[in-house]
């Protein structure tokens, strides 16, 4: 990327933010939220969290070596500290230093 | 004099309430930093990207979207998608930030998931000014991630450890973002859209250019399985 082409990147992110932030104070100031944008609001965190968790695996090949297995294990175990502790910073540094020690020293 | 003490005694009533995102934005804020300092970028683009964009999870996100080629419009359509919850943010927030002026517009500016959940619950103290009050969580959450992403961003260099690996705070953390939502839905059907849609996607279009046929997939079964979905989460 040009610098121009990360500036842009840069740009629309923000763009695209305060437009989710700034078009409800806009649009539905003094007016009911249409019933669609309410479920969508229910329904799409759940769906785009998932979504961004296999956007995060997109480069794991199960058919090539180590196979997905250090994810898998990370994985499993930043899920079990969460339901143990339920502590967010904790599972979410067991987890990156889990799987830092498996692809440094195991696989 | 006046607006001095409300001031003083809104900040005094705020810190409190945000030293948990204090510890919370200290560590991602540095953990981003550190990442888009190993990628080869200098501090002050983490630092003007918590300023300007101020949504931790997009962030993240934008460190592998600058990574790979430039794709304008899946990059606003990546950021509106990851940042659509904020719209329920601003619905539940319309009457809250009602009449407090220019304060208003900084205020919806840093609408983050953490500034809301704040100013959204938080009783706020007799004889504290309201619009002050919020100002402050919202104001004090965005420095300390600007000031940890930047510090992150100033530590990457200096780093000595091998980071290898260390991306996969990225999706630590979106792994257990989800794992809460999981826990704390009534039903699964809009979860398992997600992941499926995105696999199946993943899988049919390869990992480049998934994601917008991905986000096309989510929207239209979320549409189409409303019925079952609102039946299932009750009132969801």
């Amino acid at each position: 990327m040009t610098v121009l082409q990360q500036v842009l990147t840069i740009g629309l992110c923000a763009i695209a933010t305060m437009l989710t932030r700034f078009v409800p104070f806009v649009l539905f100031s003094g007016r009911q939220t249409p019933k669609y944008i309410h479920y969508l609001g229910k329904a799409l965190p759940g769906a785009i969290f998932g979504m961004l968790v296999v956007y995060c695996l997109k480069h794991v090949d199960p058919a090539v070596y180590s196979h997905g297995l250090p994810e898998l294990l990370a994985i499993g175990l930043t899920v079990a500290l969460h339901l143990w502790k339920r502590q967010m910073l904790l599972s979410i540094a067991g987890g990156t230093v889990c799987y830092m020690l498996l692809i440094q020293l195991v696989f | 004099m006046q607006t001095k003490g409300i001031k003083r005694k809104a900040l005094a009533a705020a810190f409190p309430h945000t030293i948990p995102i204090l510890t919370g934005f200290g560590f991602l804020g540095m953990a981003y930093g550190i990442q888009m300092s190993v990628n080869g970028f200098p501090f002050y683009y983490p630092m003007l990207m918590a300023m300007t964009i101020f949504g931790g999870s997009l962030e993240f996100v934008c460190v592998s979207l600058l990574m790979s080629r430039f794709a304008p419009l899946e990059t606003f359509l990546v950021a509106l998608l990851i940042q659509a919850r904020h719209l329920f943010y601003g619905v539940a927030m319309l009457d809250k930030y009602k009449h407090l002026g220019w304060k208003r517009f900084y205020l919806i500016f840093g609408l983050c998931d953490e500034s809301f959940s704040i100013n959204c619950s938080a009783e706020v103290p007799e004889g504290v000014d309201k619009g002050w009050f919020y100002f402050f969580v919202t104001l004090l959450n965005q420095s300390y991630w600007v000031c940890a992403a930047t510090v992150g961003g100033l530590l990457g260099s200096l780093i000595t450890f091998d980071t290898m690996g260390l991306d996969f705070v990225m999706t630590a953390m979106f792994v257990v973002i989800f794992l809460e939502q999981w826990l704390k839905e009534k039903q699964h059907l809009s979860s398992l859209i997600g992941v499926g849609a995105s696999v199946l996607c993943l899988v049919l279009f390869g990992p480049d250019s998934f994601l917008v046929p991905a986000m096309c997939v989510i929207l239209c079964l979320l549409t189409l399985c409303r019925k079952p979905i609102e039946k299932a989460g009750d009132a969801l």
